[in-house]
C-alpha cells in the first residue's frame, strides 16, 4: 500500500503522457466507470496494420490515469494483432505496485478502452446500452 | 470560508462515548498498526456487543423456524421475532405492530411498495414527485415504474447549500401528484428535509407519502405519526443491526388494500388449488422464512439506541460536525459539499480535495487507518447536480469522538503530502 503512490505513478498522473484529442484518428473507444466517474478515450492511428500514434483523454484518479499514461507508451510501434494480445497480467505487471482489489477496475480502464479501439468495437460485449 | 458554528439545537447531557465504544468490539481492532477510524456510518454501522449477543442466543439456545412448529423452540423464536416488531413500531412510534413490516433493507421496502402500491395506483399520465437527494433505491423503482406506465417523475432540485428547493417542490405538487417519495435525510450531504411540513403540503395536495428514513431513523429521533407519511422505509444495518434487517411501516388502511409483493409459504392463510387467500397484516407482506435473526437482532438494536437516546445521539454527531468543518474548510484545496452550518443535518460530511480523485483520497487514508467512503453514494444525479464524479464522505456515529475528526483531518494532510499539493 505504501507503495501505491510511487514517484512514477504521480508523474504519470500530473503529466500523462500522449494526452488530448488525436489528429486523423482510425480507432476511437471511450469507456467510464460509473463507480468512480472515471472516463477515458483511448484514439489509435494505424498505419499499415501498425500503431503509428496513440493518445488518450480522460479524467480519474491516478491509478487510471497512470495506467494508460503508460499504456500509451508502450504501444507505439506495435502491430495491432500485438494490441490486441495485450492483457490484464501484463498491464498489472507494467504497472509496477500492488492494486487492491478494489481498486483493479481503474488499473485497466486504460486497457479496456484500448482493446475496445484495436477491436474496432462501438460497445464492449455485454455492455451495450439499452435504449 | 468562515463557519458559523451554533451549539447544536438539542441540549442535552454529552454522551459517555467511552462506555459507548467499550461495547463494539470491532473499536479495538487496528488498520495496518493504526487504530481504526470508522467513518462510513452512512453505508453500514458497526455492531454492538448487546446485538452480537442477540443473535448468538438464537442459534445457540432456542433456534427453529418462526410461525410454524406447534414446539417450545419455534414459539420461543416466533415470540421474539414478533416481541422485535413491538420494540421497532415503539421505536418510530407507529400506531400498531400491523403496520410494521420485516424487509431485508430499505431496497426491499421501497421496491415492496412500487410492485404492491405502485403498479395498481400509478397509470398512465399520473405524476411522481422525488427529488435530486434520493438514493438510487429511492429513485430507480420509480423512474421504472413511471417508464412502465407511461407516468410522469419530476425531479426537485437542491440549492447551493444542499438545501431541497421548497418553492420547486410546491410548485410541482400544486401541478399534481399521486405520489411523493422523498428522502428525510440525504446519504450524500447529510440534508434534513423538513418532511413534517413537506407531507402535510404533499398530501393536502392529494399525494401519497413514502419517506425513505434509511438515514434518519438511525440518527435522529423518527415518529411516523408526527411526520405524517404513508409510508416509511429504513435498513437495520445502518442502526446497529445486521444486514437482513429492516422495515417497511405504512398506513393500515392503504397496506390493507395493496396485493403482496412477494408470493409463497407464510403470507398466505388458506390456499386450494383453485385459490389463496392472503394473510392478515403484516404477514401477508412476509412470504417465505423471514430473516428472523435479523429481526430479532433488530429488536436488540432498538433497545440500545432506546437507551442511549437518539436524540442524543443526534445532539453528539453535531458536535463533531461542529468540530471538524472549520478544520476541514481551512485547509487549502478543500471543498465541502452541502450544508455548512448544523441546522436540519446529521453528521454526514461530503468533500473534495483538489487535484486528488476521491478513490485516492479514501486509500491514502485508509493507510492511516480512516475508513471513509468515496464514490457516488448510489447518489448520480445528486453528483451530477454538485458537477463532481464523486465525493469523499465521513459519516458519523454514536461512537465517533473528536480524536477521530482529528485523524481526519491528518488524513487529508497525508493525501495532499503523498500528491505534493
Ligand atoms: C437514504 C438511503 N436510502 C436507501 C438506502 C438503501 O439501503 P439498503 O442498501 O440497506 O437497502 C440507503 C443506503 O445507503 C440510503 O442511504
Amino acid at each position: 500500500m505504501d507503495d501505491m503512490y510511487r514517484d512514477y505513478i504521480l508523474d504519470h498522473y500530473k503529466n500523462p503522457r500522449n494526452f488530448g484529442e488525436l489528429e486523423g484518428a482510425t480507432h476511437t473507444y471511450h469507456d467510464s466507470n460509473p463507480l468512480c466517474g472515471d472516463e477515458m478515450t483511448m484514439q489509435l492511428k494505424i498505419d499499415d496494420g501498425h500503431v503509428d500514434d496513440v493518445h488518450f483523454t480522460g479524467k480519474g484518479c491516478a491509478i487510471s490515469q497512470a495506467s494508460a499514461s503508460i499504456l500509451t507508451e508502450e504501444v507505439k510501434g506495435k502491430t495491432l494483432e500485438e494490441v490486441k494480445a495485450i492483457d490484464r497480467d501484463h498491464v498489472l505487471a507494467n504497472l509496477g505496485i500492488p492494486i487492491s482489489p478494489a481498486r483493479i477496475k481503474c488499473a485497466l480502464l486504460g486497457l479496456k478502452a484500448l482493446k475496445g479501439a484495436a477491436w474496432g468495437l462501438t460497445a464492449w460485449p455485454g455492455e451495450e446500452v439499452k435504449t | 470560508m468562515a463557519v458559523t458554528v451554533k451549539t447544536p439545537a438539542v441540549k442535552t447531557e454529552a454522551l459517555d462515548v467511552a462506555r459507548i465504544r467499550a461495547d463494539f468490539p470491532i473499536l479495538a481492532q487496528t488498520v495496518r498498526g493504526k487504530p481504526l477510524v470508522y467513518l462510513d456510518n452512512a453505508a453500514t454501522s458497526q455492531k454492538p456487543r448487546q446485538v452480537i449477543d442477540a443473535m448468538s442466543r438464537v442459534f445457540e439456545e432456542h433456534n427453529a423456524n418462526i410461525h410454524r412448529g406447534v414446539y417450545e423452540f419455534s414459539e420461543r423464536t416466533t415470540a421474539a421475532f414478533e416481541e422485535a416488531r413491538a420494540k421497532v413500531a415503539r421505536f418510530i412510534n407507529a400506531p400498531s405492530e400491523r403496520e410494521v413490516i420485516f424487509v431485508r433493507n430499505a431496497t426491499e421496502a421501497l421496491n415492496l411498495v412500487a410492485y404492491a402500491w405502485g403498479r395498481d395506483n400509478i397509470k398512465r399520465g399520473d405524476r411522481i414527485v422525488t427529488t435530486v437527494l434520493e438514493h438510487h433505491s429511492d429513485f430507480v423503482p420509480w423512474q421504472q415504474l413511471a417508464t412502465e406506465v407511461g407516468a410522469e417523475i419530476a425531479v426537485v432540485d437542491i440549492d447551493d447549500n444542499g438545501r431541497l428547493r421548497r418553492d420547486q417542490l410546491s410548485a410541482e405538487l400544486r401541478k399534481g401528484a399521486k405520489l411523493l417519495a422523498i428522502t428525510h435525510t440525504s446519504n450524500g450531504l447529510g440534508t434534513v428535509n423538513p418532511v413534517k411540513e413537506i407531507a402535510a403540503e404533499a398530501r393536502a395536495a392529494g399525494a401519497t407519502v413514502l419517506v425513505d428514513v434509511a438515514q434518519a431513523v438511525p440518527h435522529t429521533p423518527v415518529d411516523v405519526q408526527d411526520l405524517g407519511a404513508d409510508f416509511v422505509a429504513f435498513s437495520g444495518h445502518k442502526m446497529l443491526a445486521p444486514p437482513g434487517s429492516g422495515g417497511l411501516w405504512g398506513r393500515a388502511e392503504i397496506l390493507e388494500k395493496m396485493r403482496p409483493f412477494l408470493y409463497g409459504g407464510d403470507m398466505i392463510s388458506r390456499v386450494t388449488v383453485k385459490l389463496t387467500e392472503w394473510n392478515e397484516l403484516p404477514w401477508k407482506f412476509e412470504a417465505g422464512t423471514s430473516s428472523y435473526v435479523d429481526a430479532i437482532a433488530l429488536g436488540a438494536a432498538v433497545d440500545y439506541l432506546s437507551d442511549v437516546g437518539v436524540a442524543k445521539i443526534h445532539a453528539h454527531e453535531l458536535s463533531l460536525v461542529a468540530y471538524l468543518l472549520p478544520r476541514l474548510q481551512e485547509i487549502p484545496g478543500v471543498t465541502v459539499y452541502g450544508p455548512k452550518d448544523l441546522e436540519s443535518r446529521v453528521g454526514v460530511v461530503s468533500f473534495n480535495i483538489e487535484g486528488i480523485h476521491p478513490h485516492d483520497v479514501a486509500t491514502i487514508f485508509d493507510r492511516e487507518g480512516v475508513c471513509v467512503r468515496a464514490g457516488h453514494h448510489c447518489n448520480q444525479p445528486l453528483m451530477t447536480r454538485l458537477g463532481v464524479p464523486a465525493t469523499t464522505r465521513a459519516s458519523m456515529y454514536l461512537y465517533n469522538t473528536t480524536d477521530d475528526m482529528d485523524a481526519l483531518v491528518r488524513a487529508v494532510h497525508a493525501a495532499k503530502k503523498v500528491f505534493g499539493i
